[in-house]
């Protein structure tokens, strides 16, 4: 008797009654990079993961959905009220889908699409929601960060349902292929919003891969001068197959548009190269790429603040720097 | 002209400039004798109803601010940028970081039942806590429409149209009245307080209460169980010139 009783507390009580309904991000086209990364998220809490898809066309998204490893069960909901992926409408699917199945987690991307949703959906469940987790210690205690990265909190919840949003930075991603998980359609019949409507999206068209899951960023910040200027930092990203980002300095400006920015407030990246050209660095630009693999500074200051993070510092011009860059790449 | 009431919430936190320093009981971090300022986003949030207001779209704008003491002084800066009165939500000195979003949410919920203004708008996120969940949290308390990272706000026939910054770009909803707001950066530029409203804001009524007087428990849902550095990133090497720097990259697989 004694042994077992031993044995059991050996065991970590983790996963053993948890499961997971994780929150689809998507464009009704394809499933969101950053997902995959939750998907891992959800793999290291323990349990069962459902992977919901909610939206207003979801057959080729649901599909891709399946084939992620580590998704037991994909729950289809779909209806026009959930067009344009409106907080109000996916809030209620959601919210649908918990009381039908009472998971333990309900995880989203750490993404502006799961930051608008998720804690909506703690308002209605009365759970404290967990925002931006870079670590899991155990299926109730947390990692995450405060004071734009500048200390590392480790959290408890005591809420019945841990509703957590996940730095896709800080989890690989899973594969895309090689699950065959099983699809149901959920009734979401009874979902209706007529309180916002979705009018249009301005988004920002590109050939170069996505900024927050590219290998290789090259970021521009003040030292650009002007909008044209970037032409010379998108020449060496297409060398390098690299992504375009920006500091805050440089989007206030007007150089680039608002989804270039990274930083505390925009983007967080990882990148295994991340090229800092003409951006002092800022905390609040540290807080969204120091866990960069390799970082490069080129700034014409040598007391600039980036310099005390960069693994390669290069003093210069940033107008002779880059030209002679893309010329030793030709 | 439309007459609607803003409700606006502003947050004292630690100067952004200031590096921050963990405390050595790693449940914190020091904040006696750090400067602290209005919560950056919450300086957007109050400008832009102080824009409205001044476009006579709204006609009051009340300011609420929850912490110790020295929450007053915020609110006085919100009055100094024109709002028109404030609320002090006050609790003990040292406790007020473990006031957490969904209990100001709750307090908020309260006080639009006592204000009910027509919009709430509050900023994105502290940058202490980094949340980015009080207007959510509001908003599904409420069950009022959420317009979150407003980069533009626009008003007409009840209805707000609020262009938001999003991962890919920007999107343009449209929510109906009564709405919940959160402010991003690039809503407005707000205004530094002259002097004579400084002066004058003196005069504006702050009201003073307790968690307790609304019925709300603050609680913490989340316990901190430690607070700790970052892993440091040391400085590297500084490279002579472009050929040494393609060289290391080389070295390293990156090209």
């Amino acid at each position: 008797m004694l042994r077992y009783a031993v044995r059991r507390l050996a065991t970590p009580a983790l996963a053993r009654n948890a499961s997971t309904l994780l929150l689809v991000e998507h464009d009704g086209v394809a499933v969101n990079a950053a997902t995959l990364n939750t998907v891992t998220a959800a793999g290291k809490i323990g349990g069962p993961v459902h992977a919901l898809v909610a939206g207003d066309s979801c057959a080729a998204v649901a599909e891709e959905a399946a084939k992620i490893p580590g998704i037991e069960k994909v729950i289809v909901a779909e209806g026009s009220a959930l067009k344009g992926n409106l907080a109000e409408a996916v809030t209620d699917a959601v919210l649908a889908v918990q009381a039908a199945n009472s998971y333990s987690h309900i995880l989203a991307n750490g993404t502006v699409s799961g930051k608008n949703i998720l804690p909506r959906v703690g308002a209605k469940l009365d759970v404290a929601p967990i925002s931006d987790i870079i670590g899991i210690e155990s299926e109730d205690t947390f990692h995450r960060t405060i004071y734009a990265g500048n200390a590392i909190q480790t959290v408890q919840s005591s809420d019945a349902v841990k509703l957590v949003t996940v730095r896709g930075t800080s989890f690989d991603a899973a594969p895309a292929e090689g699950g065959s998980a099983a699809t149901e359609a959920f009734d979401i019949g009874g979902v209706a919003n007529d309180k916002s409507e979705f009018l249009e999206s301005k988004l920002s068209k590109s050939d170069r891969p996505e900024l927050a899951s590219a290998g290789i960023v090259i970021s521009g910040g003040r030292g650009l001068k002007n909008g044209e200027n970037f032409e010379m930092l998108y020449n060496l990203a297409d060398k390098m197959g690299a992504a375009v980002g920006a500091s805050r300095a440089a989007v206030d400006a007007g150089y680039v548009p608002s989804d270039l920015q990274v930083g505390q407030t925009g983007k967080m990246v990882a990148p295994d190269l991340y090229i800092a050209v003409g951006i002092s660095g800022a905390i609040q630009h540290l807080a969204g790429m120091k866990d960069s693999k390799t970082i490069v500074a080129i700034n014409k200051d040598p007391e600039a603040p980036i310099f005390q993070v960069s693994d390669y510092g290069l003093v210069d011009d940033l107008f002779k720097a880059v030209p002679e860059m893309i010329t030793s790449l030709d | 002209m439309a007459s609607l009431r803003v409700l606006v919430g502003c947050k004292r936190v630690i100067d952004y400039a200031v590096k921050i320093r963990v405390r050595p009981d790693a449940l914190g971090v020091v904040t006696d004798g750090v400067k602290h300022s209005m919560n950056p986003f919450d300086e957007n949030a109050i400008e832009e109803a102080v824009r409205m207001k001044q476009k006579k779209v709204v006609k009051e704008i009340v300011v609420v601010s929850c912490g110790p003491t020295q929450s007053q002084e915020t609110i006085r800066t919100a009055l100094a940028m024109g709002a028109d009165r404030g609320i002090h939500v006050e609790v003990p000195k040292g406790t007020e970081e473990n006031l957490q979003p969904l209990a100001i949410a709750k307090i908020f919920a309260k006080l639009v039942e006592k204000e009910k203004p027509d919009v709430v708008i509050l900023g994105k996120q502290a940058i202490d806590d980094d949340s980015n969940q009080t207007t959510q949290l509001l908003a599904g308390l409420l069950e009022w429409p959420q317009g979150t990272m407003a980069s533009v706000v626009e008003h007409s026939d009840g209805k707000l149209k609020i262009t938001r910054e999003i991962d890919g770009g920007l999107e343009d909803i449209s929510v109906n009245l009564p709405a919940v707001i959160s402010a991003d950066l690039r809503l407005n530029e707000p205004r530094y307080a002259t002097l004579p409203n400084i002066m004058k804001a003196k005069k504006k009524k702050i009201e003073k209460m307790s968690p307790e007087d609304l019925g709300v428990d603050v609680t913490p849902r989340l316990k901190v169980l430690k607070v700790v550095d970052p892993p440091v990133r040391a400085a590297g090497d500084k490279v002579p010139d472009v050929a040494t720097l393609m060289s290391k990259l080389k070295e390293r697989g990156h090209i």
